[in-house]
């Protein structure tokens, strides 16, 4: 405890937590297990930034966990749960972040990049098989480039 | 055919640009600071025991009228102390009201604590079990809230307040909301 507090202590020296023992969660069923590790993985601890608020360790994750189960219990969907967080704590405790003109990069960025990629690498096969080809039978197509 | 000569190199520094861009954004030393969705809004209503009144409530409704600033702070934190006299020399100016928000701590330990470091708080509000924090948004202490009569947020910082934040970001915060009544 005492080596995990220092631990703490420099990594976030400008801000502090408290540090009472948390009782562990319990759970009605198993379906209801379940569905709480699901939402909470999909959730950033807002404290320890690249953690889940699965895995972390912090004060304030014990508290949002304890807050996620009691929503839960109140009927709660896991969309209304996770609008809950965002009010508070903005839409950074998302793993997964709304689409919106914002995060639209994020969302279709790496799809576009495989586009290009694709399409450079079909020029460049393209390329190469018509310098192979005899000249007299594809002439026009090595026009094109 | 030169195209195919050039694409390695056009890679490459398209490559360097992205993560130049990278290092870039991530210059900023308070990057991990999350911007506080309630600028703006209203602030989150609350009803807390008052620290140095046993069984006195203090509800969010009975602070409205003149600008308030929260402090969140816990006898557990170091870095709290470490802005106590910054927010005690700021108090002191009377330029508004500076409400403790006592965040998860022994009743005990924030009352000793206080009595150790001196209370420049007009009232400390203790929210024992963390349940108003989540609504503030709170994730670390210190934090500071600034809130206008009307009862909306209006500024944030997270982390010790400093003479420089006071008088470059806190202050022309204040001045906006009293030039507005």
């Amino acid at each position: 405890m005492l080596s995990l507090s220092l631990a703490l202590t420099f990594a976030q020296p400008a801000q502090a937590q408290p540090a009472n023992d948390p009782a562990p969660l319990s759970f009605t069923d198993t379906g209801e297990e379940r569905r709480f590790h699901a939402l909470v993985a999909e959730l950033r601890c807002v404290m320890c930034q690249n953690q889940s608020l699965a895995d972390s360790n912090a004060q304030i994750a014990h508290d949002l966990r304890r807050e996620v189960l009691a929503l839960m219990r109140q009927g709660k969907s896991d969309g209304e749960i996770k609008d809950f967080l965002v009010a508070r704590y903005g839409e950074f405790v998302l793993y997964r972040p709304q689409v919106e003109s914002k995060t639209w990069l994020l969302w279709f960025g790496p799809a576009l990049l495989l586009l290009a990629g694709g399409f450079a690498v079909a020029r460049i096969v393209h390329a190469r098989s018509a310098t192979t080809r005899p000249a007299d039978t594809r002439i026009d197509e090595e026009q094109e480039w | 055919m030169n195209n195919s000569r050039w694409l390695p190199l056009a890679v490459f520094a398209a490559l360097a640009v992205l993560l130049a861009a990278g290092v870039w954004l991530s210059r900023n030393p308070d990057r991990e600071k999350l911007p506080s969705p309630l600028i703006g809004k209203p602030a989150p209503a609350f009803s807390l025991p008052v620290l140095h009144e046993a069984g006195r409530l203090l509800t969010s409704q009975e602070l409205r009228g003149a600008p308030y600033l929260l402090n969140v702070w816990g006898s557990w934190c170091p870095a709290c102390r470490d802005e106590h006299p910054v927010l005690t020399r700021f108090a002191e100016t009377k330029r508004l009201r500076v409400i403790g928000f006592n965040w998860k701590d022994e009743h005990a330990d924030a009352l000793r604590w206080l009595e150790q470091y001196g209370n420049p708080y007009v009232v400390v509000v203790a929210d024992y079990d963390g349940k108003a924090a989540i609504d503030w948004g709170i994730y670390g202490a210190p934090e500071t809230f600034l809130v206008d009569g009307r009862g909306i947020v209006r500024w944030k910082f997270v982390g010790p307040l400093t003479d420089k934040v006071i008088a470059n970001e806190l202050l022309p915060e204040l001045s906006k909301i009293e030039k507005a009544r």
